[in-house]
């Protein structure tokens, strides 16, 4: 079974959602869209009182890495004002207020994978359309599909290789086509056999589907080139420096949904779980508020302690409900007081778990040790700019050291100077 | 208003933590302890005893004194001292010196270090040093299991040339092979059972605890060089406190190097020092010494052998498809 170095194995929590359909998320009164969704700030296109149709683009920019926003709904824009963003922090947003027609804006002939608002959707955000022009030099021979959703608890991959096989491989195609590469792989966890099931017959010249073994982070990009071609990203490098294209599953399905229909990226597939009455795999408008997601689900079950945007290793918390999804969203994880806890940090005692753990072999320890103390440099200098910040180190640190956190410090601290 | 914590990721934790390790390492350590029970008799229990409450009483105060409050890896971290302690000295040592070098071993070689996860040096290893410093007659006086009767360890007796070192050409090499497997001769406390302490040592790895490549190393260098140098390594490896040292000392988490490679340099370092010792030293054993040596080493091990990290391949590889 292919797979990388270091990494361990998760409790997987995805019974609770895996391989339940699709369901359409209830009709959302209020979205509020986020003008910050890939690369740089879209400038808003819509002031307060226009009227607006599904698909209309409502905020672009001018500058080269970025991707516009489409509104997910018909009806009125009310405000555009800060709101909470997933990432945690406020930034501007289009308020808009359903009017319940979902009245379209129409078709855009030959749409753009620019035009059609596509961003990375396994939560990286990056404008895809960026991504699948490379500079002519950098010779693209394999375009890599990310199936293995290797976060526990997450399973709207899933849930789409399931269900739009043929979209997926369609997407695929798409990307191969646009970047000239004659093969492609998909990577898929083994614990999705059925997903790999249900990819297989339609494969195509070039494609395949590679089965990964389960481990975290199977699907860290870096970690899947070194799986599936066992080639690596050189340091400070992209894929394709090693003649890859990583892509998600989800992203391959949204160009070919957006090529088929000519209609923008507006929605999304999420998984909503953890303490939620009825967890669900949803097909929801992008900008719709987490809180309108959960009580979809049936409201918390139990007393709920931790608003989660993404997976339980790398996700971000929420300090509120009103937060709306955006297109990179994936999963809106809710953790009750029984998986919440907070621990002391204790002094390291050299066990070398971070270490053996460790996808990119850094020794989180000394990382740590340097950025506690303040010797950012020192941390530089031994790779924290190479960590991935999958935060295996901090889940397996026996002394309950924040080692990820301290990693990310030294990083923001070199970013700063 | 917000009833949310907000924290940064990750958000879940593995079970394990320090003081869950600590308690493994204690459970696989109790088979040696009890074969050493069974083959040196009562005294041996007082003396394990009396070894682990004063670890345990030392570390108290030692924490108290630099006003710190003990956790349970604090209090499973001296237990683990004062039984290996206890395990690696004669089972003929009175109780009353175990319990000095338990102090010893906490107070000097551990806390005036700076406690859990900065010492230098191995706290049994360094006390039981200081006591055969301080006490070399009775450390080395070594009575045969069962019967009691005081005689030399089988490495003495190479050293003296009263065995042969090229056991494997005397004719009942297989049962001397085999009552060193079992644990039927002379020497510390916890070291002599073999198969007790394999046991152990295959739980540890088995739950991820310790890691191969130092006892690996460690144990394949005392074989090559002692296959070099016209020496049984079967007889090598099991005579003396070699299982004993490569899979619970020198695998101490806090005084071995923190890299793989630099975790090989330091079991292959090991096992080297202990047949310098074996072979030329004045002792006829060197386990002890050639742990505590290559601690000394450690900083500098991680300081200059670090891991090649993901991305950062030679100039000659790099780019390459």
């Amino acid at each position: 079974m292919k797979t990388f170095k270091g990494g361990i194995h998760l409790d997987s929590h995805k019974e609770q959602t895996a391989g339940k359909p699709i369901r359409v998320a209830r009709e959302p009164k209020t979205v509020v869209i986020h003008l910050s969704q890939g690369g740089s700030p879209c400038q808003p296109l819509v002031k307060a009182g226009d009227s607006v149709r599904i698909g209309q683009k409502i905020g672009d920019s001018d500058k080269l890495i970025s991707s516009p926003v489409h509104s997910s709904v018909s009806g009125k824009v009310t405000a555009i004002d800060n709101a909470p963003h997933p990432n945690g922090f406020d930034s501007p947003a289009v308020y808009i207020e359903s009017d319940g027609s979902n009245e379209s804006a129409g078709p855009i002939q030959n749409i753009s994978v620019r035009e059609a608002g596509i961003v990375g959707m396994g939560g990286g955000s990056f404008p895809t359309h960026v991504k699948l022009s490379p500079p002519k030099e950098k010779k693209i021979d394999t375009v890599i599909l990310n199936g293995a959703e290797c976060e526990p608890y997450i399973t709207c991959d899933h849930a789409l290789m399931l269900e739009e096989p043929i979209s997926i491989m369609n997407g695929l195609t798409y990307i191969m086509k646009s970047v000239g590469a004659n093969r492609g792989l998909i990577g898929i966890e083994d614990n999705k056999r059925d997903a790999a099931a249900k990819l297989t017959p339609y494969l195509s010249m070039g494609i395949h589907i590679t089965l990964l073994q389960t481990k975290y982070p199977e699907g860290g990009e870096k970690q899947l080139i070194y799986a599936l071609l066992k080639r690596e990203v050189p340091a400070g490098g992209l894929p394709m420096d090693v003649g890859c294209i990583v892509s998600n599953v989800g992203t391959a399905h949204a160009i070919a949904v957006s090529q088929r229909t000519g209609m923008p990226l507006t929605e999304r597939v999420i998984t909503v779980t953890g303490a939620v009455k009825n967890p669900s795999n949803l097909r929801v408008k992008v900008g719709t508020r987490i809180g309108d997601l959960i009580n979809d689900c049936g409201g918390f079950s139990g007393t709920p302690k931790k608003i989660i945007l993404g997976g339980p290793m790398m996700g971000i918390t929420q300090s509120a409900l009103d937060t709306p999804v955006a297109k990179c969203t994936t999963c809106v994880l809710v953790l009750d007081e029984k998986n919440v806890s907070l621990y002391e940090e204790q002094s390291c005692i050299r066990c070398c778990r971070c270490v053996d753990a460790c996808p990119v072999q850094l020794a989180p320890n000394f990382l740590a040790d340097y950025a506690q103390n303040e010797m950012y440099q020192k941390a530089i200098d031994i790779g924290a700019m190479d960590c991935i910040e999958c935060g295996i180190c901090s889940y397996i640190c026996p002394t309950r050291r924040e080692l990820v956190h301290w990693i990310k410090l030294a990083k923001a601290k070199k970013a700063k100077k | 208003m917000s009833t949310f914590s907000v924290t940064h990721a990750p958000h879940i934790k593995a079970k394990e933590d320090s003081a869950l390790i600590m308690k493994y390492t204690v459970i696989a350590l109790l088979p040696a302890a009890i074969a050493g029970i069974y083959l040196f008799g009562l005294n041996s229990l007082i003396m394990i005893a009396g070894s682990i409450i004063a670890a345990i009483l030392a570390e108290y105060l030692m924490l108290f004194m630099r006003g710190k409050r003990a956790i349970a890896a604090d209090i499973w971290s001296s237990i683990i001292t004062g039984l290996l302690l206890s395990m690696i000295v004669s089972p003929a040592t009175p109780w009353w010196m175990a319990v000095i070098g338990s102090v010893f071993a906490i107070s000097i070689v551990k806390h005036a270090f700076g406690g859990l996860g900065f010492n230098i040096f191995n706290p049994a290893l360094a006390a039981r040093a200081f006591m055969l410093a301080s006490w070399p007659v009775i450390m080395t006086t070594w009575p045969r299991p069962i019967d009691a009767v005081t005689g030399a360890t089988h490495l003495a007796l190479v050293k003296t040339r009263v065995l042969e070192m090229s056991l494997w050409n005397m004719p009942d090499h297989i049962n001397t092979y085999w009552q060193l497997f079992i644990g039927n001769r002379a020497g510390c406390l916890g070291e002599t059972t073999a198969i007790a302490l394999l046991l152990g040592a295959i739980f540890l790895l088995a739950k991820g605890v310790i890691d191969f490549r130092i006892p690996c190393g460690f144990i394949l260098t005392v074989a090559v060089i002692s296959a070099l140098f016209g020496s049984d390594p079967i007889f090598q490896v099991l005579a003396g406190g070699l299982i004993l040292g490569a899979f619970f000392m020198a695998t101490d988490p806090v005084t071995k190097p923190i890299g793989r490679t630099g975790r090989w340099i330091f079991g292959i370092g090991c096992g080297a020092i202990t047949m310098a010792i074996r072979f030329l030293g004045g002792y006829p054993e060197g386990v002890c010494y050639a742990i505590l040596i290559m601690n000394g080493f450690t900083p500098m091990i991680d300081r200059y052998v670090i891991d090649r990290v993901y991305g950062h391949l030679p100039a000659g590889r790099q780019g390459k498809r």
